[in-house]
């Protein structure tokens, strides 16, 4: 009843936040040593691939068939391919069309599935129709399903980002759902629904905010998806078509030609490995730093 | 029995979670301003019993009316709006607020869900309402898990406030609290009833605690009342033999006739009596016969055999 209050309201503890607290998962991912690598290395890689004019003057389209099948060795820093190409620019201007997939596959399904994914498992009438739709979309395997609806469309950019979008909103949106499952149990739910709150309210400002560490993590896995999607795509013949590079189609072509010169695979291929391997690592560490009972564990 | 003297009203409340019967006909009703006290063991069915009066969860049978309106008729949006007159205090400080929002924005929710008051007035209101439950107007910046618990449960009690109930719904405020700081919750909680002239439904495990708070007194079993009454009678002369157990079983009484072994699954109700295979009085018709919960006269009732009524309401 007294006004007084005791010492733990001292103004030391007043000033920690969320914003502190976000602070703080930075400090901790950049403690780990693979995750600082691969904040390192994507950063380098976006760096590059955005700076590509700058790096070098040479166009990933411009054919020079008296330069064809160049070592690195010959001014051509990562050589030129079997019809004259530098492979510096396909490299970095292929990882333009990467990030560009990547993104897009990322903002779309990541959208869908959160939207789909709270109401899913929030509203049971929802759940039992929306969970049968999902059903039957993971029974194909995620190429199969996007070989189609690329076959369909046809080859673009846009046919590419759609196409991956369709696979990847299915197992995203199940990570989205489980995770309301949970939250939607919570005491603070209950409280929320016994003041007489909106379930619009609940939704976006107790349920969304509570499974947004899940959904970040999610997304960096699905960003990877998006760009080894692509790159798988455009080898078969139906990725972005010819008019713009791809590490997956420059893969595809440089396959008659391994034995003239191993630049011309070793390159393309080595920037996807890093960039797939790097988002890779960086979703396995911010999902260490996200959950308190595997943190510090491997410190 | 005169009509607006009754603020809420349960009549024959059931609920079953698959075999298990949690609350089995439960009938009573609230008078407006009295503050009513539900006691009964861990597994009596009273934390789900509030549920079902604020329809929390839906009945599996009989209703609920609160100033005579059938809340168990209402559709959704009907019965969030009728929310802002029956607010609840959970158990838990630490589960029951939103980690994310300030105490000022929790506090000040109530108000955007109702729409009380002017939207720049709510903030300010919000702060008067912590000045109110003892907390200083900085607390309104600050996140919940910066207090103790018995700060964040006077948080949650600003928060019940807000929408100016006519009725607080609280289940086991305190007994995750300190003992020493139980009290100064509980007088805080009766402060406030007083001064804006609320009715408290009180549930808890702890007798002392009831006795110490409560007008009158149900006393619940496997999901029914077995006893209910005036404070004085039900504590100072209990007539079932749970009750009288009960009392027995407090600490600080005399270690006579305490309650032995534990409240049965409610999955497997024992026949007749449900109390019977604890009850140290039990004979044959125990079995067989389930005791209504009769008219003792004087605003009493109980469910037992043994309790005659019609022998009671003469004297």
């Amino acid at each position: 009843m007294s006004p007084r209050l005791p010492n733990d309201m001292s103004a030391t503890t007043a000033t920690i936040a969320p914003a502190a607290r976000r602070a703080g998962l930075a400090r901790r991912l950049a403690a780990k040593p693979t995750a600082a690598l691969a904040i390192l290395v994507l950063a380098g890689l976006i760096a590059a691939i955005l700076a590509a004019p700058l790096l070098t003057h040479a166009s990933p389209l411009k054919i020079d068939p008296a330069h064809r099948l160049l070592s690195p060795r010959t001014g051509h820093l990562m050589g030129t391919d079997h019809l004259g190409r530098d492979m510096l620019a396909i490299v970095l201007y292929g990882g333009r069309t990467s990030l560009i997939v990547g993104f897009f596959v990322t903002a779309i399904a990541m959208s869908v599935a959160i939207a789909l994914g709270l109401l899913s498992g929030f509203y049971r009438r929802i759940d039992a129709v929306l969970m049968r739709i999902v059903d039957g979309l993971m029974a194909f395997p995620g190429i199969v399903l996007a070989t189609a609806a690329a076959g369909y469309i046809g080859p673009s950019v846009t046919t590419v980002v759609l196409a991956l979008s369709l696979v990847l909103i299915a197992p995203a949106l199940r990570v989205v759902r489980g995770q309301t499952l949970i939250v939607r149990e919570l005491p603070m739910i209950e409280a929320a629904r016994a003041v007489g709150l909106r379930e619009t309210h609940i939704l976006t400002r107790y349920i969304l905010p509570a499974v947004l560490s899940p959904i970040l993590i999610q997304a960096s896995f699905v960003f990877s998806a998006a760009v080894l999607g692509e790159a798988a795509l455009s080898f078969i013949g139906l990725g972005v078509g010819a008019k713009d590079v791809s590490w997956g189609g420059a893969l595809a072509e440089a396959r008659d030609y391994i034995q003239n010169g191993w630049w011309i695979v070793v390159f393309p291929g080595a920037a996807l490995v890093l960039t797939i391997l790097s988002l890779n690592l960086l979703g396995d560490s911010l999902r260490d730093a996200l959950d308190p009972k595997l943190a510090g564990r491997r410190a | 029995m005169s009509p607006p003297e009754k603020l809420l009203e349960a009549r024959d409340l059931a609920k079953t979670f698959g075999k298990v019967a949690a609350v089995r006909g439960v009938s009573f009703a609230l008078r407006r301003g009295e503050t009513f006290g539900i006691v009964g063991e861990s597994g009596s069915g009273k934390s789900t019993l509030a549920r079902l009066l604020l329809r929390l969860i839906e009945p599996s049978g009989g209703g609920v009316h609160f100033r005579g309106r059938d809340l168990t008729s209402l559709g959704r949006e009907e019965m969030r709006r009728e929310r802002r007159h029956i607010q609840m205090i959970f158990q838990d400080p630490f589960g029951s607020l939103n980690p994310r929002m300030t105490v000022g924005e929790l506090v000040a929710e109530p108000m955007h869900a109702h729409d009380i008051g002017e939207r720049g007035d709510r903030g300010a209101r919000a702060l008067k309402l912590l000045d109110e439950v003892g907390l200083p107007a900085a607390a309104g910046a600050r996140y919940p898990h910066e207090f103790s618990g018995g700060q964040r449960q006077r948080i949650a009690i600003a928060r019940a406030l807000a929408s100016e109930p006519a009725l607080i719904v609280a289940d086991e405020p305190v007994s995750a609290l300190d003992v020493s700081v139980q009290a100064q919750v509980l007088n805080l909680l009766l402060d406030l009833k007083e001064r804006h002239g609320m009715t408290l439904l009180f549930i808890s495990h702890d007798l002392r605690v009831v006795e110490f708070i409560c007008d009158r007194i149900a006393v619940m079993y496997l999901g029914e009342i077995v006893e209910l009454g005036d404070k004085a009678a039900i504590c100072g002369e209990p007539r079932h033999p749970y009750t009288q157990a009960l009392f027995a079983s407090a600490p600080g009484r005399p270690k006579t006739a305490r309650l032995a072994g534990e409240i049965p699954n409610a999955a497997d109700v024992p026949s007749g009596c449900a109390f019977r295979t604890r009850c140290p009085r039990a004979f044959d018709r125990c079995a067989i016969d389930h005791p209504p919960l009769r008219a003792l006269g004087g605003e009493r009732f109980a469910a037992c055999h043994l309790v005659e009524p019609a022998a009671e309401a003469v004297s």
